[in-house]
């Protein structure tokens, strides 16, 4: 059997929030448009010292908040520039009406969104309220679980994106100070690997085409509103497979491939734990000291929420026991948070009758432990064992009194 | 060079007819002024307001050019980026220079209230752009609002005339003068109905190294309450009276365009436009004095800076 | 005409046919029609540069008329003209003749 040769990187150790800077040198993209937001304001720093040093060819605009952040790379992405941008929290909210701008005027702009929560009361730390407040934006979210995937989705985020069967942008989430401001292991690959792989943006239409003038951004009534919202949803089911391919082509690569969600001693499992983000690193960790215990624990990683995966989230779920789905964000008031929503109802489509819970957790950086997600696994038994699934809606980590 | 009429006049429009502005509006003059103005490439950029709905209901256009709407509030960023790119391009030879003029238009709502911190951002980071305000003195796309460009005074849907106020109560914010406080290159009011004078402004801003601003005076027949066939005149009626001055601060030097050998009696201005009617009522004459004060004393300050 | 389905229609909306408003005749609107008198006209170009909706049809420098297509009727080119070389009539009598 011949062995694959993958490509050889450099091993470091860098900040979460250095190492997006530092794909973002490696991809050198035309324009960027940032500004800086604790706990994204690593990535904005490092890449100004990246322009300052004349290491990129971008033109760096340091805008004066997020809304022009996203609202310059909306103008350089239409003049046919691939613009990069990075936020987190309550810049990322600040930005939500321009997300919706980015997606319906097909901008395949790239964000690192280091998830941070938010206000009030104010919180700079981590959870994943930011996002999953955006998303039904029309963005493409993948989530890094730790800093090698928060490299890998850097750069892969470009290549989804551009596809021209989705022409969509896309954020890619990390947690605020677990992973943006820790030291991580992180390969990395040589400047022009990740240059070829990205390739150059060749857009179909652009500002700067004098030849051909081109209206972007008409305005649309009642007679072809719909029918260009129904054109997004088609770019989002093409994600779904485009986000495959990539990941499989950016695992032959390097040896590290990426799927829409990523199952850890699941096959056999009666219980599962769903989850995005960093804590799925404790997660295994539990399932390794349940299995330790003869307990048949698993856990289901989504590594993309939207577009959400259904089939491949349903068929890993379909003969487990007891799940639990963790939510770090909260939607008050709703029938389950954004996880437990997704999962149900994918659950639910196809006929299968789990018994599914759904734990809120992590709120504005409250840290998850090992311990707390055995605990989990110990819940589920018992849902197993009584049949009773109620409370549907828990807390995990927090003071309930 | 003087511009001449005879000599533009033959050029191709870059905003084709079939727009769909009211009867009347000077926007779609104004626009018109500008751009043919403008020797080389264009690129505009719109926010939302009655410029961008008329001029891009979906599947028609009436740009010539390369246009972009996005939102309400920060074309200026938008420009920006596109500049950038432009830029960037350019230097890493992706595409050739093609000496392109980047435009804004937008309306008051857009520039002097919701889009005030975008364009104050990109001209304070010297975005290469012309940014011409279509000022009509309230929100007109909305039907009628006040905004911080609505002179005192006037009527607007949110500034209604009722049993105890008289319209607007606060004077219109200086923009002109915000903006020029910024130091940028080229700063100027200008006006439709004095077209070499905007045109000229035009060609100089977009000749200056560096962000460029127009505050262009644009009367609404629907929103100031006169027929639509006034509206030039309308506008001729607001430099005599001293309502609009015509100046330019050209780095840095402040230069009157337009001094009306007499001042016409701001009454005139007033009994011109619906917008003011009520002013014209006896009880409403303290009022009409203070405004009358308050453009002679704008006047005198202006003309003491151009000195 | 019958109205094109999201497969058919331009991504995101984008209009590659620049200045096809052209078809949309605004001329509809009209209540008023602007008559140029060309004993009168001078070509001075006042009513080409004043023109909300670039209807003063032009040629080496000379008026021609004016597109009725586009024309909405303001009457600014009447009230502007310095040698009252057009007048404003009403589009009902003008179509009669």
């Amino acid at each position: 059997m011949q062995e694959t040769q993958y490509v050889k990187g450099k091993f470091v150790a860098l900040e979460g929030d250095r190492v997006v800077a530092e794909v973002m040198r490696q991809i050198n993209p035309d324009v960027v448009a940032a500004y800086p937001i604790t706990p994204q304001t690593e990535v904005v720093q490092t890449f100004s010292e990246f322009v300052a040093d004349g290491r990129v060819d971008t033109e760096f605009i340091a805008v004066e908040s997020e809304h022009a952040a996203m609202s310059a790379c909306i103008g350089a992405s239409a003049a046919g520039a691939r613009a990069l941008t990075a936020t987190c929290g309550a810049g990322l909210a600040l930005m939500w009406e321009m997300l919706w701008c980015a997606s319906g005027l097909r901008c395949p702009i790239a964000m690192a969104v280091v998830n941070r929560s938010l206000s009030a009361p104010l919180n700079i730390l981590t959870d994943q309220t930011d996002m999953m407040g955006a998303r039904d934006t029309g963005w493409i979210q993948i989530y890094a679980e730790n800093h090698q995937e928060v490299y890998d989705n850097a750069i892969q985020a470009v290549r989804i994106a551009e596809h021209p069967d989705v022409v969509l942008p896309v954020m890619h989430g990390l947690a605020g100070f677990v992973l943006g401001h820790t030291l991580g292991r992180v390969e990395m690959l040589p400047d022009e690997v990740v240059k070829e792989f990205v390739g150059s943006y060749k857009p179909r239409y652009s500002l700067l085409d004098i030849e051909h003038p081109t209206t972007f951004g008409a305005y649309d009534h009642w007679d072809y509103f719909f029918e260009h919202k129904r054109q997004q949803w088609e770019g989002m089911n093409c994600a779904l497979k485009v986000i495959a391919e990539v990941g499989e082509e950016y695992g032959k690569l390097t040896g590290r491939h990426y799927g829409l969600v990523e199952p850890y001693m699941l096959e056999d499992a009666e219980v599962a734990i769903v989850i995005i983000g960093s804590a799925a690193g404790a997660v295994r960790v539990a399932a390794d000291q349940m299995r330790a215990q003869g307990v048949k624990a698993g856990m289901l990683k989504i590594r993309c929420f939207r577009p959400f995966p259904p089939s491949a989230v349903a068929g890993a779920l379909k003969d487990k026991k007891a799940i639990a789905v963790m939510d770090r964000s909260s939607c008050f008031g709703a029938e389950g948070n954004p996880v437990f929503i997704e999962v149900c109802s994918s659950l639910f489509q196809r006929g299968i009758r789990a018994k599914v819970v759904d734990y809120t957790y992590g709120l504005g950086g409250r840290d998850t432990v090992p311990g707390e997600f055995c605990q989990v696994y110990r819940d589920l038994l018992q849902v197993v064992q009584t049949g009773v699934a109620e409370p549907v809606f828990r807390y995990l980590g927090l003071r309930d009194f | 060079m003087t511009i001449k009429l005879k000599d533009i006049c033959n050029q191709q429009d870059r905003l084709a007819p079939g727009h769909r502005a009211c009867t009347g509006c000077s926007e779609t003059t104004i626009v018109r002024q500008v751009l043919q103005a403008i020797n080389g490439p264009v690129v505009v950029a719109t926010p939302t307001g009655c410029l961008e709905i008329i001029t891009s209901p979906y599947p028609f256009t009436s740009w010539r050019v390369p246009w972009i709407h996005v939102a309400f509030e920060s074309v200026a960023s938008v420009l920006a980026g596109i500049e950038t790119a432009n830029r960037s391009l350019v230097k890493q030879g992706k595409i050739k220079d093609q000496d392109i003029h980047f435009v804004a238009f937008a309306g008051d709502g857009a520039t002097y209230d919701i889009g005030l911190q975008f364009i104050s951002g990109a001209i304070e980071r010297g975005h290469k752009f012309l940014y011409i305000c279509l000022n009509n003195e309230a929100y007109m796309n909305t039907g009628i609002q006040r905004s911080s460009a609505t002179p005192q005074g006037a009527w607007t849907t949110t500034s209604p005339v009722g049993k105890v106020l008289p319209g607007k109560t606060q004077p219109r914010k200086d923009l002109t003068a915000i903006i020029a406080a910024h130091n940028i290159p080229y700063v100027a009011q200008a006006a439709p109905h004095a077209w070499r004078d905007l045109m000229t402004k035009v060609q100089k801003a977009v000749a200056a190294d560096g962000p460029s601003f127009i505050n262009v005076l644009s009367p609404c027949p629907r929103g100031w309450r006169y027929e639509p066939n006034e509206t030039i005149a309308i506008s001729r009626l607001a430099a005599d009276s001293c309502v609009w001055p015509l100046y330019e601060v050209d780095h840095g030097s402040c230069r009157l365009n337009y001094k009306p050998s007499q001042r016409s009696p701001l009454i005139d201005w007033l009994k011109s436009q619906g917008r003011f009617g009520h002013l014209l009522r006896p009880e409403n004459k303290p009022l009409v004095d203070e405004l009358e004060n308050w453009v002679a004393n704008e006047w005198a300050r202006l003309v003491k800076r151009c000195q | 005409m019958a109205q094109k389905g999201w497969k058919e229609i331009s991504l995101a909306g984008l209009v590659a046919d620049p200045g096809n408003s052209v078809a949309y005749e605004t001329g509809t609107w009209r209540a008023f029609r602007p008559v140029i008198d060309f004993d009168k006209c001078t070509h001075c170009m006042f009513c080409w540069i004043y023109c909300p909706d670039g209807t003063i049809m032009v040629e080496d420098s000379k008026v021609l008329g004016v597109d009725l297509k586009h024309c909405k009727g303001c009457g600014i080119c009447a009230t502007e003209c310095p040698r009252k070389a057009i007048i404003m009539v009403e589009e009902a009598k003008a179509q009669r003749g």
